[in-house]
């Protein structure tokens, strides 16, 4: 009898279709008026031995169905859950919801990789008014009167304010004026910053960016100037073995004075950057001029320092590729995100300048 | 400045090679551009003969040649009207590069007739712009022999840039000093021995200001013949470029190019009296050797006779009285003309001359005599003649003065030891006489050619840059300590963090012109006339931005233009109140048009609006340190916003912010397409925040209560902000109500005419015991009367 039980009821366990069917088989077999659970109460009448030995058989009938249905109930948890997965299927291949990273322009990613070079060399960044007076752009900078630099083909200016004659800062450097005037030595600061001069064409904008940098102390000489624009050289460009050559050079506000060219090749009109023996102009620089010391209050006899300037687009097409100047003030979307820099890349020495 | 390898020569004996030169010119200081030697570039060029000429038999202006080279006899078809047989000329084999016609030669047929090669004008070969024939060499000329060589063209021409201060090597004399104080050769001496005078000059010298003309060396020389200059002359002259016009005029030329020293020579007999050095009057006028008419002012020096200008001084002869074949007698000028004053006239009516150059650069003022005596030489040379006695007006300017260089400072400034013996050499192998010598230190007469030369520190550069600059050891800059301090200062730093976080916000960073066109710049606000350019490139660039913002509309305007009408841009640079330095502020400023998001399966298309600009504004204020929470919104917004979508974001008095939707009006003259929205964040408004004693933040207190959310409507007049109600609410427990939340605004059907349903969701977080119904109940009816009491708003039924 047990056995014909048993049979119907794991055959009944095997066909429930779901979990609704499997529970009432449950309750049929093993609930408080199921099936097995009438043939345990009937146990009250039988001798001890057949008790006994019907019980026995009776639990083992019970653990066998119980054992069937928790089976059952995990195969069709787990047939519903395939099911309910099946029909939540989508399809991944859609694009994702509209996210735009913004861009960096090169400009201001090279103003950050050139301070966070200098910073490394203990300097600090100054800054300035781009409207200047002729004073701080030429006077103190050393420009005899009749240098063609205050021509006004080149300097832009404005109208005068008071006896002051107004203008645009045609370079960087009446920063190290203002520097000097404010502050005692030893004095070590880069400027990067705009600067204006009245020419347009294929190489040249009228507003344009320079980095200044200025070092005054008792013993700075053109030995440190070398070494310290070959070692800013070096890692801005990323070369290790990128040559410099110092040739002299003349700028009313330094002493002697000096142009550095970088190692270049032309070979097939294309440019590289590195030790293949053709040169490329950089910069400008040199020790800065005792009458520049004089006229900013700072004691000739006892100080002395180096000054350089350069173009910050300038050095930005040469390191990144970027044929041409004027590109760089249309803010053209396109050109925006093809040379722009993702606002992560945040230059910096421990984790290399560029990625 | 351009010279030959030969020219060179005349005056610096050396067995350098050419290579060697180039490299020490530039190491110098005189950098050189190029280096261009056409005997090379026309080493294929050969002397040939032209055996017989027909008449081409099927065109009439065509010949037919018969050439030989030297080797073979070649059949060749030729267009030149001179071209005929006997005709000794400069043949060009097919494969030849002809550099001025920037062609390579083919074989060819020519109406049916094969040509083998050309026969070549000057200007095929650059030699000059002469096209009028082929080149017609004297019948001596080798056959089979190289043009180059035979015409002399195999001295390689050496073009170097030079910085304004070295006027001395706007010579040739010049470059060869440097040259030789490098150790490249010795330099040859200078026969100037005076020309003893046979008359009494029959014109005077008459200098009116000595400040613009501080010396004059005249001469007269009776009975020149002038002509063609010789060859060795017009050789050199062609080699860098000059075009020989006659020996009188080549003379000067020559001068001008080997001892920077500008000369002119006046046809005397159409010189009217004498010679007067003055200032131009007004309205007095000039037809000028170059072509060209010049009006000229009273700030202007010229050279005139007793009737009027006759040449601009140290710029430009007149034509009236330049020398021409017939001219018989000449005064010759050798004179020192005001380097400013030469520079300005020559800028005000745009001429350039060389002796412009050289004068502006400064001319040598101690050897006016000798630039006479060394072209009367070569007048009476080449031309004959019989020289008067030299007519000097005023002096020799005074230029002799010395200098101290202590030779330490060699190594002190310079950062290289080069021996006391080694500096003494090099400076007076550049012309500086020694005056006193001590162990330590040395006095230095500065050479009369070295006007730039004024102190210490150019006495160092001497020996320096002679030395050589690749000798300075590179050293390392020395460091205060292990670890470098910030190169920032907090201000700086805003604008570091202000673009990354506005570019991670999905904004482009652009560079705009600090300059705009007024009519635009009027349109944000009222132009300081201190701001407006004197000069500008264009008129459309002639004011200073008083604002970024029109800069960007306009971009996006033209991204538009170009198919991207979705555009977000920003930029954080200057804009400008007034002249004065700190009439600049530090403005971060974006914009943003089109969609702010664009179609997609998954999202609802929406344009940008005012909470998109104010979203940036805020997102800026909060990264550069701003007290976000605490700022008041208003909405006084300047007039190019949209008066009804905007707002300023202010602590106080103090604007940090302003935001909105751009004015439609000034879209439409910007012609730009809205919706548009923008907005501008003053970062030096922003107050530096506090730094109370090191690094630390605040102690994190949690509460371990859980925080109790509630929420209230509260319907009020359309017009109340909900910024009022939520601040209202916010106060109305200041301890317990942790924030408040706007999460819905309605207005229609339910809340009557006029009026508005605002939603607000208040966070309670309890610090000392869990919140009851009562508590909550009791902060509710603080709540609301709060609010009413701010808003007159009630709770929504």
């Amino acid at each position: 009898m047990p056995d014909a039980l048993k049979n119907e009821l794991l055959q009944l366990v095997t066909d429930a279709p779901d979990l609704a069917a499997l529970e009432e088989v449950r309750v049929a077999a093993l609930g408080k008026k199921g099936r097995v659970t009438g043939l345990m109460k009937e146990l009250g009448g039988l001798s001890p031995d057949e008790r006994r030995e019907r019980g026995a058989a009776l639990n083992l009938l019970k653990d066998e169905i119980a054992a069937a249905i928790d089976a059952r109930k995990a195969d069709l948890n787990t047939a519903h859950l395939k099911a309910r997965l099946e029909a939540e299927r989508i399809d991944v291949t859609l694009p994702v919801r509209p996210e735009v990273e913004g861009r960096i322009h090169p400009i201001s990613q090279t103003i950050d990789e050139i301070v966070a070079i200098f910073a490394e060399m203990g300097f600090t960044v100054a800054d300035g008014p781009d409207v200047e007076d002729d004073f701080h752009n030429f006077t103190a900078l050393n420009f005899p009167p009749g240098h063609p630099a205050r021509d006004m083909h080149d300097t832009f200016y404005l109208p005068d304010a008071g006896d002051k004659k107004m203008l645009l800062r045609t370079h960087t450097s009446p920063v190290q004026v203002r520097t000097m005037l404010s502050k005692k030595p030893p004095i070590r600061v880069i400027i990067p910053g705009r600067t204006f001069r009245s020419d347009y064409d294929m190489t040249h904008t009228p507003m344009f960016h320079q980095v200044e940098g200025l070092v005054i102390d008792e013993t700075t000489n053109m030995g440190h100037l070398k070494g310290c624009l070959i070692d800013f050289c070096r890692a801005f460009f990323d070369v290790d073995d990128l040559p410099l050559r110092f040739r002299p050079s003349f700028f009313p506000f330094t002493e002697p004075s000096a142009e550095v060219d970088i190692g270049c090749s032309r070979k097939g009109g294309e440019l590289k950057l590195g030790n293949f023996g053709d040169w490329l102009e950089i910069l400008g620089c040199g020790m800065v001029h005792p009458n520049v010391l004089e006229a900013c209050g700072v004691d000739s006899t006892r100080y002395q320092g180096f000054a350089f300037g350069m173009g910050i687009e300038r050095i930005a097409m040469l390191k990144y590729g970027i044929p041409d100047l004027r590109t760089f003030f249309e803010a053209d979307l396109r050109w925006l995100k093809h040379y722009g820099f993702v606002p992560l890349d945040v230059p910096s020495l421990a984790s290399g300048l560029t990625r | 400045m351009k010279f030959t390898l030969s020219w060179l020569k005349d005056h610096l004996d050396t067995d350098a090679p050419l290579e060697r030169i180039v490299e020490t010119l530039t190491s110098l200081g005189l950098e050189v551009e190029s280096v261009h030697d056409r005997s090379k570039e026309l080493a294929a060029f050969r002397i040939a003969h032209v055996v017989s000429a027909e008449k081409h038999p099927d065109a009439d202006k065509l010949r037919v040649l018969v050439v030989d080279t030297g080797t073979e006899k070649v059949q060749v078809v030729c267009g030149a009207p001179n071209a005929r047989a006997g005709l000794k000329g400069v043949f060009a084999t097919e494969g030849t590069y002809i550099p001025g016609s920037d062609i390579t030669l083919k074989k060819g047929m020519i109406r049916g007739v094969e040509s083998q090669g050309m026969m070549c004008s000057e200007r095929e070969l650059k030699l000059s712009d002469e096209h009028n024939g082929i080149i017609d060499l004297p019948e001596d000329a080798p056959v089979g022999a190289s043009f180059a060589e035979y015409a002399g063209l195999n001295d390689p021409v050496i073009d170097i840039s030079l910085t304004p201060d070295r006027a001395d090597c706007a010579g040739v004399r010049g470059i060869a000093r440097d040259l030789a104080a490098a150790g490249l050769g010795t330099l040859k001496p200078l026969a100037a021995e005076p020309v003893k005078g046979a008359f009494k000059s029959p014109f005077g010298v008459q200098i009116e200001r000595t400040d613009a003309c501080p010396m004059f060396v005249g001469r007269y020389i009776r009975g020149v013949k002038n002509g063609p200059s010789p060859k060795w002359l017009q050789d050199k002259l062609l080699a860098i470029g000059l075009r020989p016009i006659s020996a009188l005029v080549d003379i000067t030329n020559y001068l001008t190019f080997d001892a920077a020293r500008p000369l002119h020579v006046f046809d005397a007999d159409k010189v009217h009296g004498g010679i007067v050095v003055r200032m131009a009057r007004p309205g007095e006028t000039l037809q000028a050797l170059n072509g060209k008419a010049y009006e000229l002012d009273g700030e202007m020096t010229v050279v005139a006779d007793h009737d009027k200008a006759e040449a601009l001084a140290g710029i430009v002869g007149g034509e009236e009285t330049g020398c021409t074949e017939a001219t018989v007698n000449v005064f010759l000028e050798a004179a020192l003309f005001d380097a400013t004053r030469t520079a300005h006239t020559g800028r005000r009516l745009g001429a350039e001359s060389d002796a412009r150059y050289r004068f502006e650069r400064g001319v040598d003022p101690a050897a006016v005599v000798t630039g006479a005596e060394r072209a009367t030489r070569l007048i009476l040379e080449l031309c004959g003649g019989e020289p008067s006695e030299l007519v000097i007006a005023g002096q020799e300017p005074a230029w002799r003065r010395t200098l101290t260089l202590r030779h330490g400072r060699v190594l002190g400034l310079g950062g290289v030891d080069v021996p006391v013996a080694e500096q003494h050499r090099i400076l007076e192998a550049l012309g500086f006489r020694t005056v006193e010598s001590q162990a330590d230190r040395a006095t230095y007469e500065v050479p009369s050619w070295r006007a730039d030369v004024h102190g210490e520190a150019d006495l160092v550069e001497e020996v320096l840059r002679v030395h050589g600059y690749d000798a300075i050891p590179a050293t390392p800059m020395e460091r205060d300590g292990t670890v470098a301090k910030p190169a920032l200062t907090a201000g700086q730093r805003r604008a570091v963090t202000a673009r990354r976080t506005l570019a991670a916000r999905g904004l482009f960073e652009a560079v705009t012109w600090s300059f705009m066109p007024s009519e635009v710049a009027g349109l944000f606000g009222d132009l300081d006339p201190g701001l407006r350019l004197v000069n500008p490139i264009s008129a459309d660039l002639d004011v200073m931005r008083p604002s970024i913002l029109p800069n960007l509309i306009q971009a996006a305007g033209r991204n538009a233009d170009r198919g991207f009408p979705d555009v977000g841009l920003f930029e954080v640079g200057p804009a400008y109140r007034d002249p004065t330095p700190k009439g600049q502020d530090l403005v971060a400023a974006g914009v943003r048009a089109g969609n702010a998001v664009p179609r997609h399966w998954a999202e609802k298309t929406r344009t940008v609006d005012a909470y998109d600009a104010k979203a940036d504004a805020l997102a800026v204020l909060e990264a550069a340190g701003a007290p976000t929470a605490n700022l008041q919104v208003t909405t006084d917004a300047p007039g190019w916003y949209h008066p009804g979508r905007s707002g300023v974001l202010r602590l106080g008095p103090t604007v940090l912010a302003r935001f909105g939707e751009l004015h439609p009006s000034v879209l439409e003259t910007l012609k730009v397409k809205g919706p548009a929205v923008g907005f501008e964040v003053f970062l030096d408004a922003v107050p530096q925040p506090k730094k109370k004693g090191g690094t630390a933040k605040p102690l994190l207190q949690l509460s371990p209560f859980q925080p109790v959310e509630r929420d209230f409507a509260f319907v009020v007049d359309a017009g109340v902000e909900a910024d009022k109600i939520a601040r209202a609410a916010k106060g109305a427990d200041k301890a317990l109500i942790k924030d408040v939340g706007v999460f819905d605004v309605y207005q229609g059907a339910g809340v009557g005419e006029g009026r508005k349903s605002v939603a607000v969701s208040v966070t309670l977080q309890p610090t000392d015991r869990t919140l009851t119904e009562e508590d909550i109940e009791a902060i509710g009816q603080k709540i609301v009367a709060a609010v009413a009491k701010a808003t007159g708003g009630s709770l929504r039924a």
